[in-house]
C-alpha cells in the first residue's frame, strides 16, 4: 500500500511537471463540450439544447470592436443562411469584458446586431465563464460541434480575413461538409490572426 | 551665416523629431519577412513584437518596447516591431500612427493573409491573438503571447540573453 502511495505520488509529480510544459487550455477536438446558458441580445437565455433539430452547432467567439470580427460578419451571416437551414446553426458569443473593451457591451451588441441584421443568436458571456471552457483565445474563433456536442473542428472560418473573394481554403465549410458526409474534418484545427480576448482585471 | 546655421539646425530637428526615418518595409509573404528578420545567426539579441494599430493592448505596451530599445542602445540589440495592419492601411493609418507616437524602433509590415501557414513558424504556442513578443539570439528563442505592463517586465525576458 505504501509503495502504491509512493508510486501515486510520483505519478502526480510527473504529471504536474508535464502540465508545466504543456498546459491544456479548453477543449480539444474529440472532447464533448458542456452546454451553457447565456443571454441573447433579445434578452432570452439560450442553450445549445434549445436547438432541438440541430445536427451540429457552429459556435463562434466574436465581438463588435475587433476588425477581424467585423471583416467576418457578412460571412457569418451567410453561414447561418446556408448551414443554419441545413441544421447547423451559428451561435455567436461575445467573450470580452466590456469594462476592459469599450464597444463590446451588451447594449453595443444589440446595436451592431440590428445594424447588420444578424440572423443568428448573439450571446454575451457575462462573467466570462464559457470562453475559458472552450479555450477560445481570440476573436473570431470557431468551434464546430456535432449533434452530441463533440468538438469536431477548432479554428478559422477560412484562410483570408481581408478578402472573402480571395479565399482559397474554406476550412469551416469543409468541416461542416465532412460532418454531413459522416466524416471527421481534415484539417480539424487551424490558426488565424485575431484580437485577444479582453479579460476582467 | 547665422541664419543658414539656424535653418540647418531647424531642418535637422524637424527630420529627427519626425520619428522613424527609414521607410516601413512591407512584406506580402511570411517567407520573405522570416528570411529578412527572423533568421539572423549572430550574437545580436533581437526583440520582435507583433502588433497592429487596431489592437488596444498592443498600442498600450508599445511605449515599454520603445523604452527597452533605448535602455539597450549601444549593446548588441535590435528591436523590430512587426505591424499586422493591412498594406492598404500603410499611408492612412500606420505612418500617421508612427509619427503621432514618435516611434523610433524599426517597423515592418506583414500582410500575408494565410496565417494558418505561418503562425506555428513563429511558435507552436501562438494561438494567433496579438500582441506577441519573440526574443532570439541565434538558435536561442523565447516566445510570449501576452501584454507587457512595464519596461522592467521586458528587461526580465531580455536580460537572460545577455548573461551567458
Amino acid at each position: 500500500m505504501k509503495k502504491f502511495t509512493l508510486l501515486l505520488g510520483l505519478f502526480v509529480v510527473a504529471c504536474s511537471m508535464i502540465s508545466a510544459v504543456y498546459v491544456h487550455k479548453g477543449y480539444h477536438v474529440g472532447d464533448v463540450a458542456e452546454d451553457f446558458s447565456l443571454k441573447n441580445i433579445d434578452g432570452k437565455m439560450v442553450s445549445l439544447a434549445d436547438y432541438k433539430e440541430a445536427k451540429g452547432y457552429i459556435v463562434v467567439f466574436t465581438c463588435n470592436h475587433c476588425p477581424y470580427s467585423v471583416m467576418y460578419e457578412d460571412r457569418i451571416i451567410e453561414l447561418q443562411k446556408t448551414y443554419g437551414a441545413q441544421g447547423y446553426p451559428v451561435i455567436a458569443i461575445n467573450p470580452n469584458d466590456p469594462a476592459v473593451q469599450p464597444g463590446d457591451s451588451f447594449e453595443d451588441m444589440k446595436v451592431r446586431a440590428k445594424e447588420k441584421a444578424f440572423n443568428f443568436a448573439y450571446l454575451f458571456d457575462e462573467g466570462q465563464k464559457v470562453f475559458p471552457k472552450f479555450g477560445a483565445t481570440r476573436t473570431p474563433h470557431v468551434f464546430l460541434l456535432d449533434k452530441s456536442r463533440t468538438v469536431k473542428y477548432i479554428g478559422a472560418i477560412d484562410d483570408n480575413p481581408k478578402a472573402a473573394d480571395k479565399v482559397e481554403e474554406t476550412y469551416l465549410v469543409d468541416a461542416i461538409k465532412a460532418l454531413q458526409a459522416g466524416k471527421n474534418p481534415e484539417p480539424s484545427f487551424t490558426k488565424a490572426v485575431g484580437c485577444s480576448i479582453k479579460i476582467a482585471k | 551665416m547665422k541664419n543658414l546655421l539656424f535653418s540647418f539646425l531647424a531642418c535637422f530637428f524637424a527630420y529627427t523629431s519626425s520619428g522613424q526615418s527609414t521607410p516601413i518595409k512591407v512584406y506580402h509573404s511570411f517567407d520573405e519577412m522570416e528570411a529578412a528578420i527572423l533568421k539572423h545567426d549572430n550574437d545580436t539579441t533581437y526583440v520582435i513584437n507583433f502588433w497592429a494599430t487596431w489592437c488596444g493592448p498592443c498600442v498600450k505596451e508599445l511605449p515599454y518596447f520603445e523604452a527597452a530599445a533605448a535602455a539597450y542602445a549601444g549593446k548588441k540589440f535590435k528591436m523590430i516591431l512587426v505591424s499586422l495592419d493591412f498594406a492598404e492601411q500603410l499611408d492612412k493609418k500606420v505612418i500617421p500612427f508612427v509619427k503621432d507616437h514618435k516611434i523610433q524602433s524599426e517597423i515592418v509590415l506583414l500582410d500575408d493573409q494565410q496565417a494558418n501557414k505561418w503562425i506555428d513558424r513563429i511558435s507552436p504556442e501562438w494561438s494567433g491573438a496579438i500582441p506577441i513578443t519573440l526574443v532570439y539570439q541565434g538558435e536561442k528563442r523565447a516566445f510570449y503571447e501576452k501584454e507587457f505592463h512595464s519596461v522592467k517586465e521586458l528587461e526580465e525576458i531580455i536580460n537572460p540573453f545577455f548573461n551567458n
